[in-house]
């Protein structure tokens, strides 16, 4: 301490930063840690690995996995084209990208589920091909591709438009191949920016509930139950079961932690490696 | 330095409370009278016309006028959030259970099942099966639902207290079925529930993939919601009723401690009592519920089918009994589902 910042208003900022932080994140953490410890070691193993709870989990954590290498795959295309080409409608073309957060998932969830059924417009046509979509877990990537795709698009984005064209044209000079400059100049470049939208897009598909299932069908048979679903099973049925919501809560947010964690420490690596 | 930090707290928390108190501030100023029913899902249509109903008779009466809010969600979590806080006056939930939730809370006083009259219940209803028109599947009765190749839309009844209710008259027809064997009756409601298509997390999202979506053949249905969906599409859907189902009894109950704080406590019982008169017994019938006065059940007979044998929850041990031996974890409904 001691030290004189420059700026002015750093206690009064940081006053409002750890006030919100603790009544908006820390406490209501806090409060489902002590809910969930309020079962006994043993009931709580017991449940976390249940049949149906470890499916959950295994079908969130995959489904939102394969949803986020989707994204950044097409995210990264969706950001390349709105920043590198003039086109026309591009303006609206690039609010568009936002329109998942906005809309209500379970809008979301009712109407892409209606699209993908077997009676659906889409549904219908993938169904003559053997592709069934609404109520399988190929539904449940699709809804999570929907609401995680803006995260990828608006974090490679800034990164794309700064990056400035003389170090491709450098490398071109030098006689580098195109494929050569794709992944020697430009991916490390944007590789902190890909990994913060991939793990944004996953920690929102882990979580997600409302537009996950109406379109995922909820059968504990065919896997297509969520994690999220499990939990509200217990808050929603005839008895409610606060401990068991609160246990399972803690585990996914362990699992989305760590998962942040890695992913954080990837980002730390690459954009180090990429400083001048 | 920490001198800076604390003022910084000071003044968010001063804003805080300050909207804490000025939320307060609304609610005591008020000078009409209001009450707040929180309900269950489908009952939205049924209350829009009973509280207009209702405002006539109370101004006819008392020349008060009352503002009445409304707010309808699934049972479960409406009875939650009366738990949580939500400052209703009366609950009129889908079952007894979930207002025993609210009592157990220390909200309402032991003893509300015989406030009022039946069993605090106004109106009845039950389950039935809604089918495409033209009934292509031949389903008649629950039998029908076990056979090859018949697609049957229920929702989850861990998750949705109406698909409880579906669940238990189908183990009570097999019960008849079988008298009483109980291998051949799990064996029945597992063959029923592999028919199972889509499992949705509550009876609304059930109507949506079955009406809009188009799955299934048959669904399983609260008998005032497919009465609404066929008078909505005469010419896609028909009722059929089954030889035996179950009685269900949405109940109604004052919220004791917030009537108290909230002065409305004379208006509350009004509000519930006034249920059972005939005018609005009358407008119960013309909502797809079954009248709970006898005289004016008869005056539905085209409409409800009343041949129906109707068991009740009683011949299950009651609501907590049975949600124990069917439908915790590892109950009969997790073992069928294996």
């Amino acid at each position: 301490m001691g030290k004189k910042h420059v700026i002015p208003g750093f206690g009064m900022t940081l006053g409002t930063t750890v006030s919100f932080l603790c009544l908006l994140i820390l406490i209501p953490l806090a409060s489902i840690l002590a809910r969930s410890f309020q079962m006994s070691a043993q009931e709580f193993m017991a449940l976390i690995t249940r049949p149906n709870v470890a499916q959950a989990f295994r079908t969130s954590i995959g489904c939102s996995l394969i949803a986020a290498l989707i994204n950044t795959g097409f995210g990264f295309i969706l950001a390349w084209t709105l920043v590198k080409y003039e086109f026309p409608g591009k303006a609206l073309m690039d609010g568009m990208i936002e329109l998942p957060l906005a809309m209500p998932t379970a809008v979301a969830g009712i109407t892409l589920t209606k699209l993908y059924s077997d009676q659906g417009m889409f549904g219908k046509a993938l169904g003559r091909l053997g592709i069934k979509v609404s109520y399988t877990r190929l539904g449940i990537i699709v809804a999570m591709v929907f609401v995680g795709i803006p995260f990828v698009v608006r974090s490679v984005q800034p990164v794309l438009e700064k990056l400035s064209p003389c170090y491709e044209e450098a490398a071109a000079m030098l006689g580098a191949s195109k494929l050569y400059i794709v992944r020697r100049v430009l991916l490390p470049e944007l590789l902190p920016a890909l990994l913060t939208g991939f793990g944004l897009a996953l920690s929102r598909g882990i979580g997600e509930y409302g537009s996950v299932i109406y379109i995922s069908g909820n059968s504990a048979k065919e896997g297509t139950q969520v994690v999220s679903y499990v939990i509200m099973q217990k808050l929603n049925a005839g008895n409610v079961d606060y401990e068991g919501a609160a246990a399972i809560a803690l585990v996914l947010l362990l699992v989305s932690f760590f998962m942040l964690l890695v992913i954080n420490l990837l980002q730390r690596f690459t954009s180090q490696r990429t400083k001048f | 330095m920490r001198k800076k930090i604390s003022r910084g707290l000071v003044l968010v928390l001063a804003v805080c409370m300050l909207t804490g108190t000025a939320g307060c501030g609304t609610k005591q100023e008020k000078n009409a009278l209001e009450i707040t029913n929180v309900s269950y899902d489908p009952t939205r249509e049924l209350y829009a016309s009973y509280n207009e109903l209702f405002k006539k008779y109370y101004e006819e009466k008392t020349g008060q006028q009352v503002t009445i809010s409304q707010s309808h969600g699934g049972s479960g979590s409406q009875a939650r959030s009366v738990v949580e806080g939500n400052d209703a006056d009366v609950v009129t939930l889908a079952l007894a259970h979930d207002i025993t939730l609210i009592e157990e809370a220390g909200l309402i006083e032991p003893g509300w099942l015989s406030e009022f009259d039946r069993n605090s219940s106004p109106y009845t209803s039950t389950i039935v099966f809604l089918v495409r028109k033209g009934n292509e599947k031949q389903i008649r009765d629950w039998e029908d639902l076990t056979k090859d190749g018949v697609g049957v839309i229920t929702p989850d009844p861990k998750s949705s207290g109406g698909a409880c209710w579906n669940f238990l008259a189908a183990w009570h027809y097999a019960d008849r079925l079988y008298g009483g064997d109980e291998a051949q009756m799990r064996q029945f409601v597992h063959d029923l529930y592999q028919n199972v298509l889509v499992m949705d997390s509550g009876a609304r999202g059930a109507t949506t993939t079955f009406v809009e979506n188009g799955q299934g053949d048959v669904l399983i249905a609260w008998e005032n919601e497919a009465l609404l969906t066929v008078k909505e599409y005469p010419d896609d859907y028909e009722i059929v009723t089954p030889s035996v189902s179950i009685l269900a009894e949405p109940s109604v109950a004052i919220v004791d401690e917030n009537v108290e704080k909230n002065g409305t406590a004379e208006l509350a019982k009004d509000y519930l009592e006034y249920l059972y008169s005939e005018e609005a017994q009358q407008l119960i019938g013309e909502n797809f519920y079954r009248p709970s006065d006898e005289k004016v059940l008869s005056q539905f007979g085209d409409v409800f089918d009343l041949s129906v044998n109707l068991c009740s929850i009683d011949d299950f041990g009651g609501w907590d009994q049975a949600y124990a031996d069917f439908f915790t974890d590892d109950a009969i409904f997790d073992q069928i589902m294996e």
